[in-house]
C-alpha cells in the first residue's frame, strides 16, 4: 500500500490575532496537527498599543483544503480575522533577504554588478565581503540568491513573505 | 471591587457563575484554592480517585444538565492525568472548565517539582486555554473561560493558575459584558440560507434528517423543535451515536442510529435519499463509510454552529451556520409562512419499510432459562425494566456501547452519555458519577464492558464516599469484545492480547467497597437480577455474564459503503486488504 497526498495551489493568508503568548504556537500547531503546509510564515505586531499581530502564512492545497484551513483558523479564540489574499483581487508580496558573499577580484565585481541590476543595497562591506539587502517577491529573491552562488555566496537570511492587497481599501 | 487572594477570587468567580459542583483532586499547587473551598456553603467538591475520572465526571455532569462541568486539579501529574478527559470533551463538544494549579511564576521554566507545560500540553486539546500571571486577571479570565466553554460549539477550557497567583492579593472584578473581542460565533441563521433549505425540503421526494450531538447541545428546546419539524415534513430521521435521545425512538419516523453499527434502514435510506438534512452532526468517518459512495443521490443541507464542520468532509449544497435550535425554529417558521404541506412520501416510506423488514437488529438466541444470555437481550431487558423510570444511561467503549445504542430506546435528550469522538474506555463509570451528582434522584446506570470498567474502577471509592446510588451493569464477555471482533474480521481470528484475563471477582470487589454485588449467569436470572439491581438502594455492580463470542451487527466494515453492510456472522470473510486494514 502506498500513501498519497494531493497537490494544490498556493495561497497567502493574512491572519489578525491577539498579540499574546501562545498564539503563534496555536496556529502553527493547527497546521502541523491537521497536516497543512506552511511554506512561509511571518509575524509582527501591527497596532500602536501592541494588542494585535498580523501573521502572514503562505500555504498550498486544493480549494476545499484552503477553505478548511481558513475555517479552522477562524474559530480559534484569539483569531480576529483571516483573509485569503487570493480572494481579494490583486495583492503585493514582499520579502527581504540579507545575502553575504565573500571573495575578491572578478567575482567581487560581478557580485556588485548583479546587485545593482537587482537593486540590492550594500549594507555591510569589508575588503573581502559584501552583505546585500534585497527586497522583492520571492521569485526575484530566489533568482538573486542563485546568481550569488556563482559569486561566493556564504550565508543567507530571509524574512519570509508579507503581503497586502492593492487599492485603497483595508481588507 | 474588593481586595482578596487569588484563591478567594477563584472561588468567588465560581460562586458568581452559579457553579454548585467541582470535581477534583488536591495537590501542592492548588492547596490555596482547596483551602478557600474548605467547608464551602454552596460549592460541593467531589473528591475523585484519579484526575481522569474528574474530567469524565464533569463531562457526565455537563451532559446530564447542559451546564458546564468544572474540574480542579494540581500541577504536573494532576494536569497530565486530566488530558484524556479534556480531549474527550473537545471531540464531543462538552462544555467544561478545568482549573489547574501551576508552580509559582518565579519557578516556571525551571523544571520545578511537579511543573509541566500545561498550556503547551493542552493547547491543541482545548477550545482555549490561559496561564494567569496576575491575580487581577483571574476574575475576567474565569468569567471569559465559562463564556467560551459554553458559547458557540461548546468545549473544554483550561485555566492554569500558578501558586503565587493564588496566594497574592488583588482586585476581583467581573467583566460587565462578556463578549469576547474576537470569538463571536454566529448563532442566528441567515434568512437566505433558511429559505434555500426550506425550498429543498419542500421539493424533496426522499428526504431524511441526520442529526447529531449538536441538537442535544442546543438544549431541550432544540429537540422539541426537531420533533416538530420532522412531524411537519413527514420525513424519516436517523441520528449519530451522540445525537440519541433528541428524537424519541418509539416514533415511527425514527430509523435508528446510522453508520458503522447503525441500522440497515438508516444507512440504506442515507444512500438512496435525494435530500439529507444534517443538523448538528459532522459527517464523521464512523457515519459516512466510504466517502465516494456516501449519499450519492442526495442534495445536502448542513446546519452547524461551527463553520469548520461545514464542507470539511462532505461538500454541501446549503450551509446554515448557527445554533441548531434557532435554525430549526427558523425552518419551522419558514415552512409555515410559505404554507408548505407535507408531501406524499408514501413511495419513500414503502422502500424504507422494505429495508426495515430485514430486521437487522434481530439476533439468534436460545430461549430456555438455563441458556447463556445474549448481550443484546441483556440490554433489551434493562430497557424494558427501566421504562417509565427515565433512567440516565452511560456507557464505556466497545461492543456493549454499540449494543446499548442499538437496543436501548431513548425518548428525551440528556439521558444518553457516551464517548463518541474519542471513544475513551474508562469514560462511562466516572460519567455516571457526574450524572448522579447532578441528578441525585434519578436512576443512573453505566452499561460497561469488563475491560473498560477497569480503566477507572478506582472510582468505586468516590461513589461510596459521596453515597451515590450509581448502578454498573457489566456485559461481561471476558473479552475486549470489539477488539476481538475486529481481529476476527480482519486478522483471521488471531486474538492478540484481547482476552480479559485475570478478571477480579466483581461481586467481592463490590463488597470490598461497601457496594452490593450481583452476578447474573443465565437467561432465567436476567429479569430478576435487573429488578434486584434497581430495587437495591445505594450503588450496585451487576456482573452479567453474556455470550463470550457474540459480535456486533449490523456493521459497515471500515472503508465500505453504506450499502455494503455485514448483517450477520455468516457474511464475515475474515480477511481484509491493506487499504481496509489501514483504516481505523
Ligand atoms: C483508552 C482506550 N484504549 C483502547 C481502546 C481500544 N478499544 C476499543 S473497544 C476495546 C475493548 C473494550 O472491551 P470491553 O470494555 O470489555 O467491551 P466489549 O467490547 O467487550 O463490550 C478497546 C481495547 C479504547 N477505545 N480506549
Ligand atoms: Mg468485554
Amino acid at each position: 500500500m502506498k500513501i498519497t497526498t494531493e497537490a494544490g495551489e498556493r495561497h497567502v493568508l493574512a491572519i489578525t490575532v491577539d498579540n499574546e503568548a501562545g498564539v503563534l504556537a496555536k496556529i502553527t500547531g493547527l497546521f502541523t496537527a491537521r497536516g497543512y503546509n506552511i511554506e512561509s510564515l511571518t509575524v509582527a505586531d501591527i497596532t500602536a498599543d501592541h494588542a494585535l499581530s498580523r501573521i502572514t502564512i503562505v500555504t498550498s492545497g486544493p480549494p476545499p483544503v484552503i477553505d478548511q484551513i481558513i475555517a479552522q483558523l477562524d474559530r480559534l479564540v484569539p483569531v480576529h480575522k483571516v483573509i485569503d489574499l487570493a480572494d481579494q483581487g490583486a495583492h503585493v508580496e514582499r520579502e527581504i533577504a540579507l545575502v553575504k558573499v565573500a571573495g575578491t577580484g572578478e567575482k567581487r565585481i560581478e557580485a556588485l554588478r548583479l546587485a545593482d541590476v537587482f537593486r540590492a543595497k550594500v549594507v555591510d562591506t569589508t575588503l573581502t565581503s559584501f552583505v546585500f539587502e534585497i527586497t522583492g517577491n520571492s521569485d526575484k529573491v530566489d533568482r538573486f540568491i542563485a546568481l550569488m552562488r556563482e559569486c561566493g555566496l556564504v550565508e543567507v537570511g530571509r524574512t519570509g513573505i508579507v503581503a497586502i492587497s492593492r487599492g485603497p481599501e483595508a481588507v | 471591587m474588593t481586595e482578596m487572594s487569588g484563591a478567594d477570587m477563584v472561588v468567588q468567580a465560581l460562586v458568581d457563575l452559579g457553579v454548585d459542583t467541582v470535581f477534583g483532586y488536591p495537590g501542592g499547587a492548588v492547596l490555596p484554592i482547596y483551602d478557600a473551598l474548605f467547608n464551602h456553603p454552596t460549592i460541593r467538591h467531589i473528591l475523585v480517585r484519579h484526575e481522569q475520572a474528574a474530567t469524565h465526571a464533569a463531562e457526565g455532569y455537563a451532559r446530564a444538565t447542559g451546564k458546564p462541568g468544572v474540574v480542579l486539579v494540581t500541577s504536573g501529574p494532576g494536569a497530565t492525568n486530566a488530558v484524556t478527559g479534556i480531549t474527550d470533551a473537545l471531540l464531543d463538544s462538552i462544555p467544561m472548565v478545568v482549573l489547574t494549579g501551576q508552580v509559582p511564576t518565579t519557578l516556571i521554566g525551571t523544571d520545578a517539582f511537579q511543573e509541566c507545560d500545561t498550556v503547551g500540553i493542552t493547547r491543541h486539546c482545548t477550545k482555549h486555554n490561559y496561564l494567569v500571571m496576575d491575580p487581577d486577571r483571574l476574575g475576567p479570565i474565569i468569567h471569559e473561560a465559562f463564556h467560551i466553554a459554553t458559547h458557540g460549539r461548546p468545549g473544554p477550557v483550561v485555566i492554569d493558575i500558578p501558586k503565587n497567583v493564588q496566594v497574592a492579593t488583588g482586585t476581583y472584578s467581573v467583566p460587565e459584558l462578556i463578549e469576547h473581542q474576537s470569538y463571536r460565533p454566529q448563532v442566528e441563521p441567515d434568512a437566505d440560507a433558511i429559505a434555500d433549505a426550506i425550498a429543498l425540503i419542500a421539493a424533496a421526494e426522499r428526504p431524511i434528517f441526520y442529526t447529531g450531538g449538536g441538537v442535544i447541545n442546543a438544549g431541550p428546546d432544540a429537540s422539541a423543535a426537531l420533533r416538530q419539524l420532522v412531524g411537519l415534513t413527514g420525513a424519516p430521521i436517523t441520528s449519530t451515536l451522540m445525537g440519541l435521545g433528541a428524537f424519541p425512538s418509539d416514533d415511527p419516523k425514527w430509523l435508528g442510529m446510522l453508520g458503522m453499527h447503525g441500522t440497515y434502514e438508516s444507512n440504506m435510506a442515507m444512500n438512496r435519499a435525494d435530500l439529507i438534512i444534517a443538523v448538528g452532526a459532522r459527517f464523521d468517518d464512523r457515519v459516512t463509510g466510504r466517502l465516494d459512495a456516501f449519499a450519492p443521490h442526495a442534495k445536502k443541507i448542513h446546519i452547524d454552529i461551527d463553520r469548520s464542520s461545514i464542507n470539511k468532509i462532505v461538500p454541501v449544497d446549503v450551509a446554515v451556520l448557527g445554533d441548531a435550535g434557532r435554525a430549526l425554529d427558523a425552518l419551522i417558521g419558514a415552512w409555515q409562512d410559505k404554507g408548505h404541506k407535507a408531501r406524499d412520501l408514501g413511495e419513500w416510506w414503502r422502500r424504507i419499510d422494505g429495508w426495515r423488514a430485514t430486521r437487522c437488529l434481530d439476533f439468534p438466541e436460545k430461549k430456555e432459562s438455563g441458556a447463556e444470555i445474549m448481550p443484546q437481550r441483556a440490554v433489551k431487558a434493562l430497557f424494558e425494566a427501566t421504562r417509565g423510570r427515565d433512567p440516565i444511561i452511560t456507557t464505556e467503549v466497545g461492543q456493549h456501547q454499540m449494543w446499548a445504542a442499538q437496543h436501548f430506546g431513548f425518548s428525551a435528550p440528556n439521558r444518553w452519555l457516551t464517548s463518541g469522538g474519542l471513544g475513551t474506555m474508562g469514560y462511562g463509570f466516572p460519567a455516571a458519577v457526574g450524572a448522579q451528582v447532578a441528578r441525585p434522584d434519578r436512576l443512573v446506570i453505566c452499561i460497561a464492558g469488563e475491560a473498560s470498567l477497569q480503566m477507572n474502577i478506582q472510582e468505586m471509592g468516590t461513589v461510596s464516599q459521596h453515597r451515590l446510588p450509581v448502578k454498573i451493569f457489566i456485559l461481561n464477555n471476558e473479552w475486549m469484545g470489539m477488539v476481538r471482533q475486529w481481529q476476527e474480521l480482519t486478522y483471521e481470528s488471531r486474538y492478540s492480547n484481547s482476552y480479559s484475563d485475570s478478571l477480579p471477582d466483581f461481586v467481592k470487589l463490590a463488597e470490598a467497597y461497601g457496594w452490593t454485588g450481583l452476578r447474573i449467569d443465565t437467561l432465567g436470572e436476567l429479569e430478576d437480577g435487573i429488578r434486584t439491581m434497581i430495587d437495591t438502594p445505594g450503588p450496585v455492580i451487576v456482573d452479567c455474564r453474556v455470550a463470550k463470542l457474540a459480535n456486533c451487527f449490523p456493521m459497515i466494515p471500515s472503508g465500505a459503503a453504506h450499502t455494503e453492510m455485514i448483517l450477520q456472522p455468516s457474511d464475515v470473510i475474515g480477511t481484509m486488504d491493506d487499504e481496509a486494514k489501514a483504516l481505523v
